[in-house]
C-alpha cells in the first residue's frame, strides 16, 4: 500500500520535472525559432501565397495558377532552366572527379603541405564571388584580357575572341569560373573522409600485391561513397543557385543565352517588378532543389 | 638509408607521385592566378594595364587607383561588411548553441517535429525567399540597413546542426553532476556546455563570418544607398559605373578580398573542421 503511494508520488514528481524540462527546452529554443519562423518559414509561406497573384508595384490580384502556366510558355524561362541544367550536369562530374583527384594526391603529403593546398583550392571561395568575377571579366576581355594573348601565343586561336559576348563561348566561361569556386569544399570533405579509411586495410591490400587502382577501387572507394553522393548534391545545388557570376559577368546575355533560373528570377523581380511571377519561379526552383536534397537525406541518413 | 625510409617517404619519391605533384602545382597556379592578378593589377598604371603582351608584374607601381578608390566611401563599405559579418557571427553562435544544446541533450514533446522542420528548411534554396524577405524588411523599416542582411542570416539553421552534432558528444553525467551540485539551467549551459562546445564555436564563427561577408545576392537586394553598401556591392557598383577602368576595379577587389583571405588563413583550422563536421553527417 505504502509502496503504491510512494510510486504515485514519484510519478507526479517526475511529471513535474518533465514539465519544467520542457519549459526550459522551449526557452532555449525560443530565439532560434523566432528567427527561423520570422525569416525562413514566414517568407516561404508568403512566397508561395503571392505566387498565385498578379503582384507588381501597383496590382495585387488573385490569378490562380496563371503565373505557373505562363512559366511553361515563357521561352526565356525555358532557356534559363536548360542553362541551369547544363551548368549542373557539366559541373557535377567534373567537380567530383577533380576534387577526388586533388584530395587523394594532397592526402599523401605532409600535414603542412596538405593544408597549404587545401587553402589554395579554397581561395576562390573565400575571396568571394565579386572579386573573382571582376578579375575574370578582365581576363576574358576581348582586347585587354590576358586570355586572348595566352591562347594566341600558344597558337590555339588566331584572332581576338569575344569570350563573354559570343553565345558559343559565354556559358563555358561561366562554367570555368564556377568550377574554380566549387571545388574547395569537396576537397576538404574528401580529405576528411580519406582520413576515415581504415589504414590497415590499405596496408593489407598493398602487401597482397594489389595495384594502386585496385586498392583505390576496392578499399578506398566504398568508404568514400557517402561523401561522393554528398558532393554531388551540394554541387548540384550550388549550380542551381548560380547568380553572382551571371549577373556580374554577362547579365544573362548575349540574348538570354547565359540566363539561369536564379538570374531570371532576380531580373523579373527587381528590374521588371513582377513579384508574383518571380515568386512562382522561386517555388519551382525550390521544388527542384528540394527533390535533390530529399534524395541526399535519404542516402545520407545514418542516424536520428 | 634506403631501408630506413618509411612507406610515406617511398610514396613521396615514386615517379607517380612526382608527376602528380607537378600536375597539382600547375593546377594550383590556375587557382592562385586570379588573386595574384587582382593585387598586381591594382598597382599598374592605366597604360600598363592595357599593354599586350601583358606585364606579369607592375614595372612602375602606382597607387593612383587607390587614391581614386578612397574618393568613394570605400572604407565605409569595408566597415559595413565587417559589422554585418561580426554581428551575424556573434548572434548565430549564441542562438545556435542554445538551440543545438537542447535538441541534443533534452527530451521534450515536439523535439522530433521541430528538428524535422529545420532539416526540411535546410534543403530549400535561400534565394527562393528573397523577394518576401525584402518585403518583410520594408515593413519593418529595415530595408537599406545592415540589419536587413544580418537578421535573415541568423534564421538559417545550418549552425544549429553543427552545434547539435557537437553537443551530442557532451557526456550526460557532466550535465547531471552540475544539476546535483545545484547549478540552474542557465548556469549549467554557461559553465559546462559552452566550454565543451568551444571547437564548434570556432568553426561556426569563422564559417558564418565568411558566408555573410560573401553573401552578395542578399546584400544586393537589401542595401541601396551608397554609404550603406558592403565592399562586395561596392566593387560591383564600381564595375557597373567604370566598366573597363580595371585598375580602379582591381583596387576595390584587393580591398574586398585581402582582409577576408587573411582572416581565413588565420582561422583555417577551425574552418576546415567545421565543413568536415557539418557535412560528414549531414
Amino acid at each position: 500500500m505504502s509502496s503504491i503511494t510512494y510510486g504515485k508520488h514519484l510519478f507526479a514528481r517526475s511529471r513535474k520535472i518533465q514539465r519544467q524540462q520542457t519549459r526550459v527546452a522551449y526557452l532555449f529554443l525560443l530565439p532560434a525559432l523566432l528567427f527561423f519562423f520570422g525569416f525562413v518559414v514566414f517568407p516561404m509561406g508568403m512566397g508561395i501565397y503571392t505566387s498565385f497573384f498578379n503582384y507588381t508595384m501597383r496590382d495585387f490580384d488573385f490569378v490562380g495558377f496563371a503565373n505557373y502556366a505562363e512559366l511553361f510558355r515563357d521561352a526565356t524561362f525555358g532557356r534559363s532552366v536548360v542553362n541551369t541544367m547544363i551548368i549542373a550536369v557539366a559541373s557535377v562530374p567534373l567537380v567530383m572527379l577533380f576534387s577526388l583527384w586533388v584530395a587523394t594526391v594532397i592526402y599523401q603529403k605532409p600535414v603542412m603541405n596538405r593544408s597549404f593546398y587545401r587553402g589554395v583550392f579554397y581561395l576562390p571561395v573565400v575571396m568571394g564571388s565579386v572579386p573573382v568575377v571582376v578579375v575574370w571579366k578582365w581576363i576574358f576581355n576581348r582586347y585587354y584580357g590576358i586570355l586572348n594573348w595566352v591562347t594566341q601565343t600558344l597558337g590555339i586561336t588566331q584572332a581576338n575572341i569575344n569570350w563573354l559576348g559570343d553565345a558559343r563561348y559565354a556559358i563555358w566561361c561561366i562554367l570555368a569560373i564556377l568550377f574554380t569556386t566549387s571545388i574547395g569544399q569537396p576537397i576538404v570533405l574528401y580529405v576528411a573522409s580519406l582520413g576515415n579509411v581504415d589504414a590497415s586495410q590499405i596496408e593489407a591490400s598493398e602487401v597482397d600485391g594489389a595495384s594502386k587502382w585496385q586498392t583505390f577501387r576496392h578499399v578506398k572507394w566504398p568508404s568514400l561513397l557517402p561523401t561522393t553522393l554528398y558532393v554531388a548534391v551540394i554541387t548540384t545545388i550550388n549550380s542551381f543557385q548560380c547568380f553572382a557570376l551571371i549577373q556580374l559577368l554577362t547579365s544573362g546575355g548575349p540574348n538570354g543565352s547565359t540566363s539561369t533560373v536564379m538570374y531570371y528570377l532576380y531580373d523579373t523581380a527587381f528590374r521588371i517588378y513582377r513579384y508574383g511571377y518571380a515568386n512562382a519561379m522561386g517555388v519551382v526552383l525550390a521544388i527542384i532543389i528540394a527533390a535533390f536534397s530529399t534524395f541526399q537525406f535519404r542516402v545520407m541518413r545514418t542516424d536520428d | 638509408m634506403q631501408k630506413s625510409m618509411t612507406r610515406e617517404q617511398r610514396n613521396m619519391r615514386s615517379p607517380y607521385m612526382i608527376i602528380m605533384t607537378v600536375l597539382l602545382i600547375l593546377v594550383s597556379l590556375f587557382f592562385i592566378f586570379p588573386f595574384y592578378w587582382i593585387i598586381t593589377g591594382s598597382f599598374k598604371s592605366t597604360a600598363e594595364l592595357n599593354i599586350i603582351p601583358p606585364h606579369w608584374f607592375p614595372m612602375e607601381p602606382t597607387t593612383m587607383h587607390y587614391e581614386r578608390l578612397f574618393v568613394e566611401p570605400s572604407f565605409q563599405w569595408l566597415l559595413n561588411s565587417f559589422i554585418m559579418s561580426l554581428i551575424s557571427m556573434i548572434l548565430v553562435c549564441i542562438v545556435a548553441s542554445m538551440a543545438g544544446y537542447v535538441l541534443a541533450k533534452k527530451r521534450f514533446p515536439g523535439r522530433v517535429a521541430i528538428f524535422s522542420l529545420l532539416v526540411a528548411a535546410m534543403a530549400l534554396p535561400r534565394q527562393a525567399i528573397l523577394i518576401p524577405l525584402v518585403r518583410i524588411m520594408n515593413t519593418l523599416g529595415l530595408h537599406d540597413s545592415l540589419w536587413a542582411v544580418i537578421l535573415p542570416s541568423i534564421g538559417w539553421p545550418f549552425g544549429l546542426f553543427l552545434m547539435k552534432q557537437f553537443a551530442e558528444g557532451i557526456p550526460g553525467e557532466m550535465i547531471e553532476a552540475a544539476r546535483i551540485d545545484g547549478a540552474g539551467e542557465v548556469n549549467t549551459f554557461l559553465r559546462i556546455v559552452m566550454p565543451m562546445l568551444k571547437p564548434a564555436f570556432g568553426a561556426l564563427a569563422i564559417f558564418t563570418f565568411i558566408i555573410v561577408w560573401n553573401d552578395y545576392m542578399m546584400q544586393l537586394v537589401m542595401l541601396a544607398s551608397r554609404a550603406k553598401l558592403s565592399i562586395a556591392l561596392g566593387i560591383a557598383t564600381l564595375q557597373a559605373e567604370f566598366g573597363t577602368n580595371y585598375g580602379l576595379i582591381m583596387a576595390g577587389a584587393t580591398m574586398g578580398s585581402v582582409p577576408i583571405v587573411l582572416i581565413f588563413v588565420l582561422f583555417q583550422k577551425y574552418f576546415t573542421q567545421g565543413i568536415a563536421l557539418g557535412a560528414v553527417k549531414g
